[in-house]
């Protein structure tokens, strides 16, 4: 699965996109999410206040709850700031 | 009907020129435009250099359109643009361009008012501003969402 990350959530993780692999046991956006905060301290500083974070599933807005079961792109990024 | 999404400047005359031309039936086009303010007083008094406009490729242009096809439902547009620029700009550059067509005033008016409000809250755009201190990104504004949460109710 592509993992894209925007604006400060990309600066603190270091990286654009990344490929990963989660564990089967990784269902949700959140679950990954928690998956996600132990891979490096740049995620966890990422994620450390989940309310600010936005979630986008094959770039629609999507909900922690929601499913990311053969999902090919997700991103994280905060509320939008354009216009 | 037209999104587009670019670096360089646009010209209201021009795309108003090109919207309108060979039509009889256009009553009424409103547009709006976005301009880089030096002044943001939701981050702190220092005026603002620059700022630099990032976005979601690919969810960007799906949003926009999105925001578009709601417009249509909701008004009898004849006609409707959106640009948005991305990139670095200074304050004075203009970021944003909303036209709207139609018979009569209200609906030109009404749409491009939703369609400002929406996609200030809808499409994936992130703003970093330069002051001579350093960096910052914006934070989004609660009234942003209450603005475009008023025209929930009004389908």
């Amino acid at each position: 699965m592509k993992i894209l990350y925007f604006a400060w959530v990309r600066q603190k993780i270091g990286l654009a996109e990344e490929i990963a692999t989660p564990p089967t046991s990784v269902n949700t956006a959140g679950e990954l999410i928690d998956w996600l905060v132990c891979l490096s301290p740049g995620h966890a500083e990422a994620f450390a206040n989940r309310g600010t974070i936005r979630i986008a599933i094959n770039q629609i807005f999507a909900e922690p709850e929601d499913s990311i079961v053969g999902v090919t792109e997700i991103a994280f990024f905060p509320p939008v700031t354009g216009g | 009907m037209a999104i587009r999404l670019q670096e360089g400047p646009f010209d209201l005359g021009q795309e108003i020129s090109i919207m309108t031309a060979a039509r009889k039936d256009v009553g009424a086009v409103a547009s709006f435009i976005g301009i880089a303010r030096e002044d943001n007083p939701d981050e702190g008094a220092e005026p603002v250099i620059a700022m630099t406009l990032e976005h979601y490729p690919g969810m960007t242009e799906r949003q926009l359109m999105a925001i578009e096809t709601e417009a249509r439902g909701r008004w009898p547009l004849i006609d409707c643009l959106i640009v948005h620029r991305f990139g670095r700009f200074e304050p004075g550059d203009p970021i944003v361009l909303v036209v709207t067509l139609s018979s009569h005033r209200q609906a030109a008016f009404d749409s491009c008012n939703f369609l400002m409000d929406y996609l200030k809250t809808q499409a994936p755009f992130w703003k970093r501003e330069e002051t001579v201190s350093g960096e910052r990104w914006v934070n989004a504004r609660l009234s942003d969402n209450d603005a475009a949460e008023r025209w929930e109710g009004q389908h």
